[in-house]
Formats: structure tokens, C-alpha cells, sequence
């Protein structure tokens, strides 16, 4: 980030700056990274600024939390350019880019309607393996259907 | 896949066996046409059960009886008649089933449901089809039967007409012919019902190339194989579409003039696609399709299951 960027937000003593988000994303992400365990933090958001990269992005702060590894895979679904960076004491302790994960298990439907993974009766936890990274898609174990970034966005968004 | 590469194994998509695994399954079969009474009771201490969620004639009797003839007792759950219809899952009723049986036979509706299963059960499953893609025993026997009455699989030129989208037969075919080597393979099919992008990705990565064409008399004289599939109704959005095309796709007599030795196969049923009066004519190889279902699916369970010799 820049220091004209970073001007716009406090900064953070320790918690998780994902940078590189694709514009108009910050809100899945955070939808994305949920749970009852980072509920009630800080959490700052850019929307829509410059980037030399990416040309617009927004920026995503959290106070007082790090990122899993497999948080950061996850991220990778739906910000597969993030940076993710973990500050301790205000000083960049870690930075990791999201790679999208080889296995997404639980976290992606799929399209199908004839596939057994949709079907409610069968309780079927849904399993996609990666196809294509740029641009992302999966396919699903159970019937071959693959899913292309828009649907997957589309499913986490 | 070696050479012991059946015994035990689920048989789910033609895609998990290689070239030399089928021609070991067709060196099996061939065996059981030829030299029918030399057939061992290799399953006779064993039970088969067969587990039908759709509607089945050809598959669950040639797996019945294949079973039967090499010794088996046959099970079947009559999903109809079952705790299905009390909503039981799929899951509980293939635990249920493998505490009854040594080998399950299943066909289901829902794509995946056979590779579920597998997961489930310590038993073999074999998949009867299930959802679009995948009855390998089909595909096999298509290409068995193809090899007897040709003589080979390699080098031919073929046309799969018909509904290449929902038609698991005609997928399974060409997920079948991906493991040799064609020589051409037309695809002939109307708009709504040509092959999905998921199964093109897959026979691409097997160096598989189709060609669409758009009338199957163009190619009627330039084909070894016509592969038919029933065209169904209920496939087509608006029912005028289907009474337009549905005179494309279908064979008589009259459009067999120009086909030399094409030989027509048909997984059937056939519901008017494939007219009577081919029946008498010498190209009419569906019969014959139909009748190897048992030696093929005989060999699969021996291979699979049998106390073998062979």
C-alpha cells in the first residue's frame, strides 16, 4: 500500500491487511472469513481504490486476527490476486499470496441438478478439485461439472 | 491398471480401465461365446445384489443373469418397494446391502451416485449408470461387440447419433473409444443435444477429436459404426423443436441405402428412431449388441469377483 492509502485508514497494531482484493470484493471476503471466533473485531474496508496492478482494488484491515492457511486458501476463491499481510507490534510479519487450493470441500455447490452432491436427501458434503487457475475454475468430483470464477464468486459473494 | 487390475475393484467409468484391461476383459468374454459349456462356477459361493433407482430391462437381466451362470445367487432391491421410499439415503442402503452381499450392481439417476457408493461400501460396485456420463458395462460390451464383428476397434470411422448430452450410452462410447485409436468420429446430434463441455475437456485430453456434423446422411457412406441413441422428448424445451428434428435422426431401410458395411448399434430400447425394416437387413448389429451384454458382463464379474483360472 501506498501512504496516501494508507491515510485513509488507521493503522493497525496487529491483526490481517488483505491487500489486492478485486474491486467491489471486500464484502465477500469478509463474509468469507466469518465465524463466531472474529466476531466484534475492527475491521476496515477500501473500496475501489487505485492500484498500479490492478488498476481499481479494495483493501480489507482486521484488527486482532491472523489468517489460517486454510483461511487464506479460501480467500483465494473469491481474491485470488490477495496479498495477505499479518502485523504484529506494527511491524509486516508475514506476507502470503492466496493460491487457490488443490480441494475445496463444503464450501462450493454444485451447478448440476442431476448431480448426487445437490440432492438434499443424501446429505453429501460437495468436493471440487482445481481445473484452471487463470481463470479460476473447479470441477466436482461427483459429476464433472465445472465451475467457472463468475459462478464461484457468484456462490461466495 | 495390471493384470490383476479388476479383482476387487469398483467398476464406476470406462475412464478407470486401460486399453490392455479391456482387451483382458474381451479375451475373457470372447471365451465364454466360444466354449459356453467350458464355463467355471467361479461365483458359486458368492451373492450379487442388484440395486435399480431407475428403470432397467437389458443391464440388470444380463447382470442377473451372468451372475446366474457363473454360479451366483442374485439379490434385488426393488427401490420401489424398499425404505427408498421411506426417504432412506443412498448411503444407508448401500451399508445395508454390502452386509448382504459380495458385489452390488447399481443404477441411479444422479450423476455420482455409483462413485458415492464406492465410497460407502467395502464391496465392489458396479455401476449399471448412473446420471449422464458413466455405464461402462455398456461401453464395454459396444466395443466388444464392435471388435467381433469388425474385427477391430482401431482405424474405424464412426458416427454417434443422436442425443450425445443426457444419453449415458453414447458417452460412455466415446469415453470408450478414447482409449483406441478411430479413425474419424462424427458427432450427430440437433443443437440442444450436443455433446456437454465437460465430456469434450475429457475425450480432449485423451487426444479423442470429434467432429459435429448435421445431417447423418452425409456421412453415411464414409462410417464403419453408426451408434444410435433414443432421442428423447421430454429433452427439448419447446415440443414443436422435437417434432422438427426428430425425422433427422432416425435410420430406415431406405437411409441404409448408401451405407455399404456400416454396421448400426443401438443401446436400445428404441422408441422409432431406428425403424423395423432395418432389422432383416445385414448392417442391424443391436441384436447381436444386446446378446453379448452376457458374456461381457460375465467376464466383469469373473474378473472382479471369481475365484479364477482363467
Amino acid at each position: 500500500m501506498s501512504d496516501k492509502e494508507t491515510m485513509l485508514v488507521q493503522k493497525i497494531s496487529d491483526g490481517t491487511v488483505i491487500d489486492h482484493v478485486s474491486a467491489g470484493k471486500s464484502l465477500s471476503v469478509l463474509r468469507l472469513l466469518s465465524n463466531p471466533q472474529n466476531r466484534g473485531v475492527t475491521v476496515a474496508l477500501v473500496m475501489n481504490v487505485g492500484s498500479s496492478k490492478m488498476g481499481r482494488k479494495d483493501i480489507v484491515k482486521m484488527e486482532g486476527v491472523e489468517l489460517t492457511d486454510e483461511q487464506v486458501q479460501k480467500l483465494a476463491l473469491i481474491a485470488p490476486l490477495a496479498t495477505v499481510v499479518t502485523i504484529r507490534s506494527f511491524r509486516v510479519t508475514q506476507k502470503k499470496n492466496a493460491v487457490p487450493p488443490k480441494v475445496v470441500t463444503g464450501i462450493l455447490n454444485c451447478t448440476s441438478t442431476t448431480c448426487i452432491s445437490v440432492k438434499e436427501k443424501e446429505s453429501v458434503q460437495s468436493i471440487f478439485s482445481l481445473a484452471g487457475s487463470s481463470p479460476l475454475s473447479y470441477k466436482c468430483k461427483f459429476c464433472g461439472r465445472i465451475l467457472s470464477e463468475q459462478e464461484i464468486s457468484a456462490q461466495l459473494g | 491398471m495390471s493384470r490383476d487390475a479388476w479383482s476387487g475393484k469398483d467398476v464406476l467409468s470406462i475412464l478407470d480401465f486401460s486399453r490392455q484391461d479391456l482387451e483382458q476383459l474381451f479375451a475373457v468374454a470372447d471365451d465364454f461365446v466360444e466354449r459356453p459349456d467350458s464355463v467355471e462356477k467361479s461365483l458359486s459361493d458368492r451373492i450379487v445384489a442388484t440395486a435399480f433407482f431407475e428403470p432397467s430391462t437389458r443391464t440388470r437381466l444380463s447382470f442377473s443373469t451372468a451372475a446366474i451362470k457363473l454360479g451366483a445367487k442374485v439379490i434385488d432391491l426393488s427401490p420401489e418397494a424398499s425404505s427408498v421410499m421411506k426417504g432412506e439415503s443412498l448411503p444407508d442402503t448401500i451399508r445395508m446391502l454390502e452386509s448382504y452381499s459380495d458385489l452390488i450392481v447399481m443404477r441411479h439417476p444422479s450423476e455420482g451416485a455409483a462413485l458415492l457408493a464406492s465410497e460407502v461400501g467395502r464391496v465392489p460396485i458396479v455401476n449399471g449408470g448412473d446420471g449422464s456420463q458413466h455405464h461402462p458395462s455398456q461401453a464395454m460390451l459396444d466395443l466388444f461387440t464392435i471388435k467381433r464383428l469388425k474385427g477391430r476397434i482401431d482405424g474405424l470411422r464412426y458416427a454417434v447419433l443422436g442425443d450425445v448430452r443426457y444419453a449415458r450410452s453414447a458417452t460412455s462410447f466415446l469415453y470408450g473409444l478414447s482409449k483406441y485409436s478411430p479413425r474419424v468420429v462424427y458427432l450427430v446430434s440437433p443443437e440442444g443435444l450436443r455433446i456437454k463441455s465437460e465430456v469434450k475437456a475429457t475425450l480432449d485430453g485423451f487426444n479423442l477429436e470429434t467432429q459435429q456434423v448435421e445431417d447423418i446422411e452425409k456421412v453415411l457412406d464414409k462410417v464403419d459404426v453408426v451408434y444410435m441413441t433414443r432421442i428423447q422428448k421430454e429433452r427439448f424445451p419447446d415440443p414443436n423443436e422435437y417434432e422438427r428434428v426428430k425425422g433427422s435422426y432416425k435410420i430406415t431401410k431406405s437411409t441404409l441405402a448408401n451405407a455399404k458395411d456400416a454396421i448400426v448399434m443401438h443401446p436400445l430400447p428404441r422408441t422409432g428412431e431406428l425403424a423395423y425394416d432395418v432389422d432383416s437387413l445385414p448392417n442391424a448389429a443391436y441384436m447381436e449388441q444386446a446378446r453379448m451384454g452376457v458374456p461381457v458382463r460375465m467376464a466383469l464379474l469373473h474378473l472382479v469377483l471369481g475365484d479364477r483360472k482363467r
